[in-house]
């Protein structure tokens, strides 16, 4: 299966969205390690490197935004949410502005650089804005259409993206749709709904789940504000039980935003994997991912046993 | 040996203990670590601060905070070195359980005392950590040792307000003044000179020295040790990479480990 990283489409898009000249893209010396630096190559007087400030970067965009610009701003998850959440709060979202912030490096697959470099929040932070709608893609291809997609969407809109590579499950030719999920594998028993890379995982798991003859379908959900309420309702209504999967704390995150949409229209239950209200560590991606119940065989012992 | 003979003597060994640390991880900052290894190497065994690793919770213990975390690698082997724990817990830098956490945290490791990693947020906690003294009528010292791509950080400066506002004359704020931050030069990703006047305004008493001449960073240390009236700034003037000839000033070796090929050419030139 191909490997790509999402924060890889990130800078491919933005090449392709700068055509249009009211796109500026601002970086917090991280340009390298987010892309925006593609976006710099090919369009370097409307490129801003801000230094390391996020807030003053994020407070600078909502400024270009109030003067008919579309910024693009990005740096690590954890930084351009948390470090900026105030100009972001006041500035961006209060005033409904057209900005689009990145975060890269999300989530615990960051790796070694350990526990303060993780995000583990930042998709909590983001969806409790007013105003502001959440992206979470699941591969490069998705990443790359919802950053084209972007251009179009109006108001605050985050979009989370990973620094590993991970396996490419959707097509270039699909089409992003803002509060769109997708079902990735139908299923009878039970249900997961993930995001990110950890759709594939969810996917994985499904499949050593039906070797057991338990039939999961899998729905990849990257639009988590706002959340297709459609797709689960229906979801929720063939099955008794829905897993959520995500690379985050399942406190206020995917698993949140199904939870609080089921419990008032559909309350069957919920189960929310993620990371159980901990910061991360340093270690490999894939260490970390045995650790912390992210492989598809713990996925999949975690949903055996809450079947029971 | 000299006093400072002996100090570069331990700096290259601090050295190659880093290289072989984040060789050994395969991840993790070199630059910044050799560019402050001195300043730290000063620190711990010029006689310019007070500790016991045997005592690490010491409320006595002058304190020293790293807050450009990433630079970690470096604070570990001194660490070790001063024998706070034992050197064979470096190689696990990084490594899923280890102490030794790709940027410092306060709860895993004695000797660390704050949890650093997103710029900016160390020298408040040592804003904290001297205001504190004062309350306690304690007389400790608070190093604290920031980058210069990090004085990009508005929180930096609201901290150097309230220490100057408080003539927190306990707080000792050492630049590693390399020049480089992560996508270039300070001077062309956000100028942040000029660093004198700059402290100076902010009511602190400044110094600018060279941040590899340990003749220098004892008397100045010292100096600033004594001062009673205000904070003080040091500003080290350093060379990111220092030590290894193709690492010096090279910003592609910021958070990059070494390979083994180039691990057998630095520690060839740190004999
Ligand atoms: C708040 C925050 N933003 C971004 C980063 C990512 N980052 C790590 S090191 C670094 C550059 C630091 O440059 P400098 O302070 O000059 O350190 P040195 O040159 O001594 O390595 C950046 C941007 C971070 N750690 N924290
Ligand atoms: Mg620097």
């Amino acid at each position: 299966m191909e490997m790509k990283a999402t924060r890889e489409a990130y800078g491919k898009a933005l090449i392709e969205i700068g055509k249009n000249e009211k796109v500026v893209v601002l970086d917090a010396d991280l340009s390298g390690s987010t892309k925006s630096a593609d976006f710099k190559k090919v369009y370097p007087e409307r490129f801003f490197n801000m230094g390391i400030a996020e807030s003053s970067m994020v407070g600078t965009a909502a400024g270009m935004a109030l003067s008919g610009l579309k910024p693009y701003a990005s740096s690590f998850a954890v930084f351009v949410t948390g470090r900026a959440f105030e100009p972001i709060r006041q500035s961006i979202c209060y005033q409904n502005l057209d900005v689009v912030l990145c975060g890269s490096h999300s989530g615990i697959s960051v790796g070694e650089d350990g526990g303060s470099h993780q995000s583990v929040a930042d998709i909590a932070l983001m969806r409790s804005l007013p105003n502001m709608k959440v992206v979470v893609p699941c591969d490069y291809n998705e990443a790359f259409l919802a950053v084209k997609a972007s251009l179009e969407i109006e108001g605050p809109l985050y979009i989370r993206t990973s620094r590993a590579k991970s396996p490419i499950l959707t097509s270039i030719d699909d089409k992003f749709e803002l509060g769109k999920a997708k079902i990735l594998k139908e299923g009878s028993d039970t249900a997961i709904v993930a995001c990110g890379m950890m759709s594939y995982i969810a996917l994985e798991a499904a499949k050593l789940l039906e070797k057991e003859g338990i039939s999961v379908a899998v729905v990849n959900s990257p639009s988590i504000k706002p959340l297709d309420e459609e797709t689960i309702f229906t979801l929720s209504k063939n099955v008794s039980k829905i897993f959520t999967l995500e690379e985050h704390s399942v406190i206020g995150g995917l698993g949140g935003a199904v939870s609080e949409f089921l419990s008032e229209n559909n309350p069957v239950a919920i189960h929310k994997i993620g990371l159980e209200d901990v910061f991360g560590e340093s270690g490999t991606k894939d260490d970390l991912f045995c650790k912390y119940g992210f492989t598809k065989e713990s996925v999949a012992e975690r949903i055996k046993k809450k079947l029971g | 040996m000299s006093d400072i003979e002996s100090l570069e003597q331990i700096a290259k060994e601090v050295r190659r203990d880093i290289l072989v640390m984040l060789n050994k991880s395969g991840s993790g900052h070199s630059g910044g670590s050799l560019s402050v290894t001195d300043i730290l190497v000063a620190l711990y065994f010029g006689k310019i601060m007070n500790y016991d690793p045997h005592n690490p919770e010491d409320e006595e213990r002058d304190r020293l905070v790293l807050s450009k975390g990433h630079a970690c690698p470096a604070l570990y082997a001194v660490l070790s070195k001063a024998g706070y724990f034992e050197r064979d817990l470096l190689w696990s830098l990084r490594k899923l359980g280890s102490p030794l956490q790709g940027h410092p945290d306060s709860k895993k490791l004695p000797g660390i005392d704050a949890a650093t990693g997103s710029l900016g947020n160390g020298i408040s906690q040592a804003v904290g950590m001297a205001l504190a003294a004062k309350v306690l009528k304690k007389k400790y010292k608070v190093f604290c040792i920031v980058g210069d791509g990090e004085m990009d950080e508005g929180l930096v400066y609201e901290a150097l307000n309230v220490a100057g506002h408080y003539k927190l004359s306990n707080l000792i704020v050492i630049v590693d003044n390399n020049g480089l931050q992560i996508d270039g030069k300070c001077s062309d990703v956000m100028n942040i000179y000029p660093l004198k006047d700059k402290f100076d305004a902010f009511n602190f008493k400044t110094f600018e020295i060279g941040g590899h001449n340990y003749k220098s960073l004892l008397d100045t240390l010292t100096t600033a040790k004594r001062n009673v009236l205000k904070p003080s700034a040091i500003i080290a003037r350093t060379v990111k990479g220092m030590g290894v000839s193709f690492m010096a000033n090279k910003v592609e070796y910021h958070g990059v480990a070494p390979s083994d090929d180039e691990l057998k050419r630095a520690l060839e030139e740190l004999k």
